[in-house]
């Protein structure tokens, strides 16, 4: 449904995407009232794909029925969870897909702007994206008069610079205006008060790359694939010690080790499945006994994480969960933005003790000092960051206590001993091993 | 040292927007790819050209990690030490990195044409262990791959 097109040739070329029907679903969301498209939109469940798994439907009702004008449709573009990169394949390999999807949703919510807030780690799809718009623009499906329905929506790129906060709808309204990338106190929600004070959608690339379909379909087909509460497919990005990593769309509800085993090729040769962190580096670890759980919104949930960006980052026997852990809390202290104290004071003393705990520095108690921490941070952040930021900590301590009490009892897992821990002092490493193995002697440069 | 071009491609950029203040990614953005780097005179530019406080120029500029205050080589590498590529064996690739360069993070090498970053994940973790050069993306990276990946970027 999402990725039906990325492996054709040149699917990034408006004639080709149009013959294999790209811009089928507009004529038919304009010959429907805005409001039944919206309608349709909340009857098929689509659930935010960006992590935190909103409502679609009800998000665009909220800013369709404000009164405030003009409105503006964002499309999140920062795909910068660890792990994800589910957009870029849509974005590079199939923009009109994304395209379509934001000309039905502008519609829908009454919006003539949009804006497509890219990372600034693309730039690659920042020039493929300028060339689809322009293609668009040239065949009258953005610009006046859409269709000669008389609809507008003007559409650009803005190129973010290189801040995972930015993902956070509100900071990235900040970045779109030109400041630096803060949260604002939320609410008012950016539905009703977003970019410039005014009605405002944010939606992931992969949520607007859903609506097409939806249209053509109608929701009840949509909804018809999928889990209870979760309905449609999923992108899922596969990382780490998988033999064949890659994304791969599947039903939301199909389990992990499906996943791992059947799309993503099982782990690589002669390693054991360790670890899983199954929605990107903000979703708490699984262990390799809970490879059964449905990746959807309510599975992972009760099985103590979040299905998140839908990024799965497989750890097997040679990586080590303190440094793997060491190493997340690294990127979210350098991505804290400083706004509130609990983040970033936080994520720096986080860091700290991982750092002194990997060059064999541990003093006794560290381990509750980091659970210490994490208290401190965990429902007392000003936004989602610093909740993300205590996940790889609270999880792989939880999980895995023994390894952190190996690490401190044995000078830490710095260099040999890291190997050690997990190969034996005396064991001939492989060059593909030696590859996987995690060297973690920089893993306190920010 | 920013031409009538420069400001005519910033001056397009703020069109998009219904306040030009937004266009100050844009124009660090075009500003950086002219010089390679934001010295202060080139946001006092920007700071001018989008009637923008010299202050919120730096201030904005400075929250951003690809945004660079001080020159770089003719050609950045960015190479990722996020968890998918460490698992992968990023940290000894760095390590090659540097022993290759023979500069450290940040610092340009004695011929101009390269220096390096590390960077937080670039979204390749499909083909991890990943890196930028300039606008190009390398994957599966071994100390080979980066050597002839090197020799492409005279």
């Amino acid at each position: 449904m999402l990725l039906k097109r990325v492996k054709i040739p040149r699917a990034a070329d408006i004639d080709v995407a149009v013959a294999h029907g790209a811009y089928s679903a507009v004529a038919a969301a304009y010959d429907m009232r805005p409001l039944d498209v919206i309608d349709e939109v909340k009857r098929s469940g689509l659930r935010g794909r960006g992590g935190a798994g909103f409502p679609t439907g009800a998000k665009w009702g909220f800013a369709a029925m404000d009164p405030k004008r003009p409105k503006y449709l964002i499309c999140n573009a920062d795909e910068g969870e660890p792990g994800t990169f589910k957009d870029r394949i849509i974005l590079e390999g199939d923009p009109h897909l994304l395209i379509e999807g934001m000309i039905i949703a502008a519609y829908a919510v009454g919006a003539e702007r949009g804006y497509i807030y890219l990372r600034g780690e693309y730039p690659a799809a920042a020039e493929l994206l300028d060339g689809a718009i322009a293609q668009a623009y040239g065949k009258g499906l953005l610009g006046n008069n859409i269709l000669g329905k008389g609809v507008t929506f003007e559409l650009s790129v803005h190129r973010g610079a290189g801040a995972y906060i930015c993902g956070e709808e509100t900071s990235l309204i900040e970045s779109l205006e030109g400041k630096r990338g803060q949260p604002r106190l939320r609410p008012p929600f950016p539905a009703n008060a977003g970019a410039w004070g005014k009605p405002t959608v944010v939606n992931n690339v992969e949520t607007l790359a859903n609506v097409p379909s939806i249209i053509a379909l109608g929701s009840d087909a949509y909804s018809k694939v999928g889990a209870e509460g979760s309905p449609g497919t999923k992108i899922f990005c596969v990382s780490g010690a998988v033999n064949r990593p890659g994304a791969y769309e599947l039903p939301l509800g199909t389990t992990l080790r499906e996943l791992i085993e059947a799309s993503a090729g099982g782990i690589r040769a002669g390693r054991r499945l360790k670890a899983i962190i199954p929605g990107g580096a903000s979703t708490p670890m699984l262990t390799a006994a809970q490879v059964d759980v449905k990746m959807d919104f309510n599975s992972l949930l009760a099985a103590g994480s979040m299905l998140g960006s839908g990024a799965v980052i497989v750890m097997d026997d040679t990586a080590c969960m303190v440094h793997a852990a060491a190493v997340l809390v690294r990127f979210f202290e350098h991505e804290s933005c400083g706004k509130c104290t609990p983040c970033r004071e936080g994520t720096g003393w986080l860091h700290q003790v991982y750092s002194r705990i990997l060059k064999g520095g541990a003093r006794g108690g560290d381990i509750e000092l980091l659970l210490n921490i994490c208290g401190k941070m965990k429902g007392k952040c000003f936004c989602p960051l610093g909740e993300g930021a205590v996940q790889p900590v609270l999880s792989s301590i939880r999980l895995f206590r023994d390894e952190y009490e190996r690490c401190i009892g044995k000078n830490g897992c710095s260099g040999a001993s890291c190997k050690g821990m997990t190969h034996g002092k005396n064991y001939q490493m492989t060059s593909a091993e030696s590859r996987a193995i995690s060297n973690d002697q920089n893993s306190n440069t920010p | 040292m920013l031409n009538d071009d420069v400001r005519e491609r910033i001056r397009l950029a703020a069109l998009r927007y219904p306040d030009s203040r937004a266009a100050l990614l844009p124009a660090l953005h075009i500003a950086q790819a002219e010089l390679g780097h934001l010295p202060d005179e080139a946001m006092r530019f920007i700071a001018e050209e989008l009637n923008v406080p010299e202050s919120d120029v730096y201030g904005t500029a400075t929250f951003y990690s690809l945004i660079r205050r001080r020159p770089s080589g003719k050609h950045v590498i960015s190479i990722c030490h996020n968890l998918p590529c460490t698992l992968l064996g990023a940290e000894p690739l760095i390590d090659h990195l540097r022993t290759r360069l023979g500069v450290e993070e940040g610092e340009v090498t004695a011929d101009g044409r390269f220096s390096y970053q590390r960077i937080e994940c670039i979204g390749r973790c499909d083909g991890a262990p990943a890196m930028l050069v300039d606008d190009d993306c390398h994957g599966d990276l071994t100390p080979e791959k980066i050597d002839a990946v090197l020799e492409r970027y005279p």
